[in-house]
């Protein structure tokens, strides 16, 4: 079993839950983060003084899955979250040792 | 003594003013709060309304005798006169208006209530609230009611006082003893005090401009009772002063969005608040004094002459931490010398000459002084006996849940719910053996009541 983690723009997370749920994901995590990436900060000016903006806001999207569908679904991801622009993110394969059902308590591919 | 005529009308607007200037201290918590970060928020509206409790008190038990008892030197009035505000009608500083003695004398103590809470801005994050109350205290009876007392209650700043040769000193609200002097105290508070720690490093930017927005609003509402009011009638006075109060504070917020956008490329929600109360402060020692169009002339300088003084603060390495001193100090200082040149009656461009200007720069200048020497020596007084500063840890943890053990915001986010939860009942003491301690938090550790429902 796969974990998928995808860092990608806020404003794309519509896009890429919807291509998740038409390819058939049994389910997904999403959290609120902030990164810096070659994307880097910029400078702002408020009242007066001059702030550094290091950390910009992303969304993380975690989507648990069968080894044979990672390929498949990271294609998913980039697709839907791309944009061609700096700051489009990250996306990234972990290898999960065992998935299981709370409510069940089933392990293994069932619980995925 | 004259008898006393009671004029229901007049009356009636006193007391609607009143009501009027006392909600702007909750305003100004409000404002103030949304300037502050999230975790010292209540710390923040606590100051404004702390100062309420104590100033209220504090004027009924010999402030407002300071303020305008008879005079002692023309520096204070004598403060065991009026004490419990005990005084007849005919007494009344408004009594020429008809307006009752404890009408006036209230309408007073919701003056010494917002300058006092005002200065609370110099000094955000970082002082207990313990000192801060003394403060408060002592500087309302030994700052504010003589400052008041001198402009407004026949003292040497007055309209028979020291300058009162050269041309009669205007300040119709409040333009130097409330807007100078808190804004010199703060300076004072605010240097006396030092930084916040990561001041000029960390952004310490506001946590919720709409409250800011709002605050603003009631300030400005609340201001008309502070200008208007100050007539101390219902009469064309005041209609003029409603009119200057308000275009004066549109001239400033147009005024302050321009340096912005000049300067920062862009105007915020921040700087149209602080663009309010820049116009409100400056107009207020003129709101009678000038008419609608020079009105909007001392908003426009105001406006910008503030928002420049608001950066200046990083260069002095000075944390005045909500622009006390670039708002009020400055806002207090262009209204008051102004005056000598918008005057309607006497003012520099309608041929009165330079008398006036300089008898205005003269009165600014001794308030200045007045207020900077006796706030410098209450705040060293305090400094050095229950201190001022909370300890490095607790600022940062954030003075709420170091110092009141409050959040601000409770917004039903699981983590922050669940963040702590009702203490077991202790056990049974009978056991001679010792008993090993309850480890604090963990989360497999069995709740000793059926009542723990988390």
């Amino acid at each position: 079993m796969k974990l998928i983690t995808a860092i990608i723009q806020p404003h794309a997370l519509q896009a890429v839950t919807d291509s998740l749920r038409e390819y058939g994901v049994s389910g997904l995590t999403i959290t609120e983060v902030a990164g810096w990436g070659r994307q880097g900060g910029h400078t702002e000016v408020y009242r007066g003084a001059e702030y550094t903006v290091d950390l910009v806001p992303k969304v993380r999207v975690e989507v648990l899955v069968d080894d044979e569908d990672a390929t498949t679904l990271t294609g998913v991801v980039v697709n839907a979250a791309q944009t061609g622009k700096i700051g489009d993110g990250k996306v990234w394969v972990s290898s999960v040792e065992q998935v299981i059902r709370v409510r069940t308590g089933a392990s293994g591919p069932d619980a995925l | 003594m004259e008898s006393f005529t009671l004029d229901t009308g007049a009356t009636a607007w006193i007391l609607v003013s009143a009501a009027l200037v006392l909600l702007m201290t909750p305003g100004l918590s409000l404002f103030y709060g949304g300037m502050v970060r999230a975790r010292t928020v209540l710390n923040m509206m606590l100051m404004s309304f702390g100062a309420m409790a104590v100033v209220a008190i504090a004027w009924v038990l010999g402030g407002y005798s300071i303020a305008f008892g008879s005079d002692i030197g023309g520096l204070l009035g004598n403060p065991l006169e009026f004490l419990g505000l005990s005084g007849t009608d005919e007494q009344s500083i408004l009594a020429g208006s008809g307006v009752p003695f404890l009408v006036a004398a209230g309408f007073q103590m919701t003056f010494a209530i917002i300058s006092t809470a005002l200065i609370s801005g110099a000094i955000a994050d970082r002082v207990k609230f313990g000192t801060w109350m003394v403060f408060a205290l002592v500087w309302v009876l030994v700052v504010y009611a003589p400052l008041a007392h001198m402009v407004w209650g026949g003292g040497l700043l007055g309209a028979d006082g020291i300058f009162a040769s050269i041309a009669e000193p205007v300040d119709f609200a409040g333009g130097t003893v409330v807007h100078i002097n808190a804004g010199m105290a703060g300076l004072v508070l605010a240097i006396v005090v030092g930084a916040r720690k990561g001041f000029g490093k960390e952004p310490m930017k506001p946590h919720i401009l709409p409250l800011v927005m709002l605050g603003a609003a009631l300030l400005w509402f609340g201001w008309f009772g502070f200008n208007a009011g100050s007539a101390g009638t219902a009469d064309a006075t005041a209609g003029l002063a409603w009119v200057n109060t308000t275009v004066a504070t549109a001239g400033a917020m147009l005024g302050w969005a321009l340096i912005e956008k000049i300067r920062d490329r862009h105007v915020t929600s921040l700087g149209m608040a602080s663009g309010v109360v820049a116009g409100l402060v400056a107009i207020t020692p003129a709101a009678a004094a000038l008419n609608p169009v020079t009105s909007i002339v001392l908003g426009l300088v105001a406006g910008i002459a503030c928002a420049l003084a608001v950066g200046l603060k990083y260069r002095f390495g000075i944390d005045d931490s909500l622009d006390v001193v670039g708002v009020h100090l400055v806002g207090g200082l262009v209204g008051t010398v102004l005056i000598g040149v918008l005057a309607s009656d006497g003012g520099l461009i309608f041929g009165g000459g330079v008398s006036l200007l300089l008898v205005q720069i003269l009165v600014a200048a001794s308030a200045l002084v007045f207020s900077g020497v006796l706030t410098l020596v209450i705040a060293l007084a305090l400094k050095y006996t229950m201190g001022w500063r909370i300890s490095e840890a607790d600022e940062a943890a954030g003075i709420d849940i170091t110092h009141h053990a409050e959040s601000g915001y409770d917004l039903g986010s699981s983590l922050i719910t669940r963040r702590d939860r009702i203490a077991p009942a202790p056990a049974a003491p009978a056991a001679p053996t010792p008993t090993t301690p309850a480890p604090a938090n963990h989360d497999d550790q069995q709740p000793a009541t059926a009542g723990d429902a988390r």
